[in-house]
């Protein structure tokens, strides 16, 4: 068992509001997943270096040139509310 | 004769060159399909009969897949049409511009038709995680499909599409294949752009077809693979044409059976169709070779934690700002972004956002993510000398065949062991595919088994060239399940 895994504390991060249903379940199921994956602690990593992904690629760039790409109209366009051709969000700076 | 929607693609392209059938004719024919057999199978989430038709009527049959209807998995974004990956956070949304992929297919004269349903965000084993419905398996109704792409893996082995883009991260292509009994191939990561694919895991998604036969496969890729400057993770490896090597017989191929693949804990029928088409494989002058691929008992674990951090990350997007559900009313924005999400998000969505968010937060991120990353080195390195003994790997798809409905909807666990076989592939940015290998009887009915092939990187011609071998010398491929 992780004692320390906190899923109230840990959705406060995400940004993701859960019920108290929701916290308890996932409480009893990720933890059960944690303890799951604990097995990888025995694996000697020690000279390993870690993969971030599979291809030997770094620094891939375009061209920084100008194109045409959405109008203002088409970028809002599944905005869910908007405002004088903005996105508007909640209040934020008081 | 067989009715038109039960076409493949190369037979039904051969139809439209010589103009025995119309582009306007093959639209019809699976829009009468879909609405017969869709009600029972719930694969579509949608589709746009009238735009499809206005396409068909100026299809250009001279080119590569002239005039050919594809369903797209609904994660794919198609300009003009709904992309909801199968969340309720997206619904109502309309793409506004084409996906890479979606760009080829139409360049190549194809005609995307139909949004396949789909695990929310493409996390899950059975399709049961969408959002708006369940697909239910075209051999037995009361079951799953697979997942995440079941939506596309069942329209196909239904005859609803002579063909359809998924997207694979941990399996998602090859496993509904399998439970199908359809042919999915999962490209090298690299091989395919993933620009307009929305996000799950990026450095483990890729996009690949499911087809009723391996030419179709390889006609799909030629048509989706190769380098674009909207993505930089796609490579600039030459795009040779995959159907050059189908055909050519297998004498002084070697086939790798890894002894961690087959130690028990698989269904004993499934265990049995794998063996099977091992024998026949030597019976087409293949040399099977035992290997090991020590570090694979460690595949899920590295998967869960890898393939959730990537999440969480991706999925931050979904703020109720630029597009997507937003919350009707809140005080603050921490209030907002937390109802938006808690609203729109299903269950397995938030439980990877958790799983994601806790093994990248402070204190943690050494002992899972980089440990699991480092794992994930090992894991390729496995592969990497394997390849130097074989040149591909023999071994089940999936360890079970179709589960029911409902059976372990609420066990995550359980459900993620369900992509064991699989997920390593992903995390060495390999190739693999899953063609029909037999059927498991169960319950008095016959439920697909997926054989699966696995290739070197950028080696898809030489793994299309050794399922076509099986397949061709097999009847498999040709057993239909019978709907109505």
């Amino acid at each position: 068992m992780n004692a320390e895994f906190d899923v109230r504390y840990t959705a406060g991060l995400a940004r993701l509001y859960l019920s108290e249903e929701e916290i308890a379940k996932f409480q009893a199921q990720l933890s059960q997943v944690l303890e799951y994956v604990e097995k990888l602690k025995a694996v000697d990593v020690s000279h390993v270096e870690a993969t971030a992904h599979a291809n030997p690629v770094f620094n891939v760039v375009r061209e920084d040139e100008p194109r045409d790409w959405f109008t203002q109209k088409e970028a809002l366009a599944n905005a869910p509310r908007q405002l004088n051709g903005l996105f508007s969000v909640p209040k934020v700076i008081e | 004769m067989s009715s038109l929607f039960s076409l493949s693609v190369s037979e039904l392209q051969a139809q439209l060159r010589s103009k025995a059938v119309s582009p306007v004719e093959a639209i019809e024919a699976l829009e009468n399909r879909i609405a017969a057999i869709d009600p029972a199978i719930c694969g579509y989430l949608a589709r746009d009969y009238q735009a499809a038709l206005a396409a068909a009527k100026i299809a250009d049959v001279s080119l590569p897949l002239g005039g050919v209807p594809i369903a797209i998995k609904d994660v794919i974004n198609v300009k003009g049409e709904q992309c909801t990956c199968g969340s309720k956070i997206l619904k109502g949304y309309s793409a506004p511009y084409d996906a890479t992929v979606i760009t080829r297919l139409k360049a190549a004269g194809a005609i995307p038709f139909g949004r396949a349903n789909m695990d929310e965000f493409a996390m899950g084993s059975s399709c049961e995680n969408s959002a708006y419905q369940i697909t239910h398996n075209p051999w037995d109704l009361s079951r799953i499909p697979g997942g995440s792409s079941g939506g596309s893996a069942a329209v196909v082995a239904a005859d609803e599409a002579f063909a359809a883009l998924g997207s694979d991260t941990g399996g998602s292509i090859r496993q509904p294949a399998a439970l199908c009994g359809c042919v999915g191939l999962k490209p090298s990561y690299g091989r395919v752009s993933r620009f307009g694919l929305v996000a799950f895991a990026s450095s483990l998604d890729q996009i690949g077809p499911f087809t009723k036969t391996v030419r179709d496969s390889a006609l799909l890729l030629n048509a989706i693979s190769g380098r674009d400057p909207m993505d930089s993770t796609s490579l600039t490896e030459p795009v040779p044409d995959y159907t050059a090597q189908l055909g050519q017989n297998l004498k002084g191929v070697r086939l790798g059976m890894p002894k961690e693949y087959f130690i028990g804990g698989t269904n004993p029928q499934v265990d049995k169709a794998v063996r099977d088409a091992i024998k026949h494989y030597e019976s087409l002058g293949a040399e099977i070779v035992e290997i090991s691929l020590p570090h694979t008992e460690h595949a899920v674990g590295v998967y869960y934690i890898i393939a959730t951090a990537e999440a969480s990350a991706n999925l931050a997007r979904f703020d109720g700002v630029r597009y997507g559900h937003r919350t009707v009313e809140a005080s603050n924005i921490l209030e907002h972004y937390g109802r938006t999400r808690e609203e729109g998000f299903g269950p397995e969505v938030k439980r990877r956002i958790i799983l994601g968010t806790y093994v990248l937060s402070s204190g943690y991120y050494d002992a899972y993510y980089l440990r699991a990353q480092k794992v994930r080195t090992l894991i390729r390195q496995d592969f990497t000398q394997a390849f130097e003994k074989v040149d591909a790997i023999i071994c089940p798809t999936s360890p079970e065949p179709a589960f029911k409905i409902g059976d372990r909807s609420d066990d995550p666990l359980r459900m993620y062991l369900a992509d064991i076989f699989t997920i390593a592939v992903n995390l060495a940015g390999i190739c693999g595919i899953s063609i029909p290998c037999g059927f498991a009887q169960v319950e008095g009915k016959p439920l697909p088994v997926g054989l699966q092939l696995i290739g070197k990187p950028f080696h898809e011609a030489e793994l299309l060239k050794i399922a076509h071998a099986y397949e061709q010398s097999t009847e498999w491929h040709k057993a239909r399940p019978v709907l109505v």
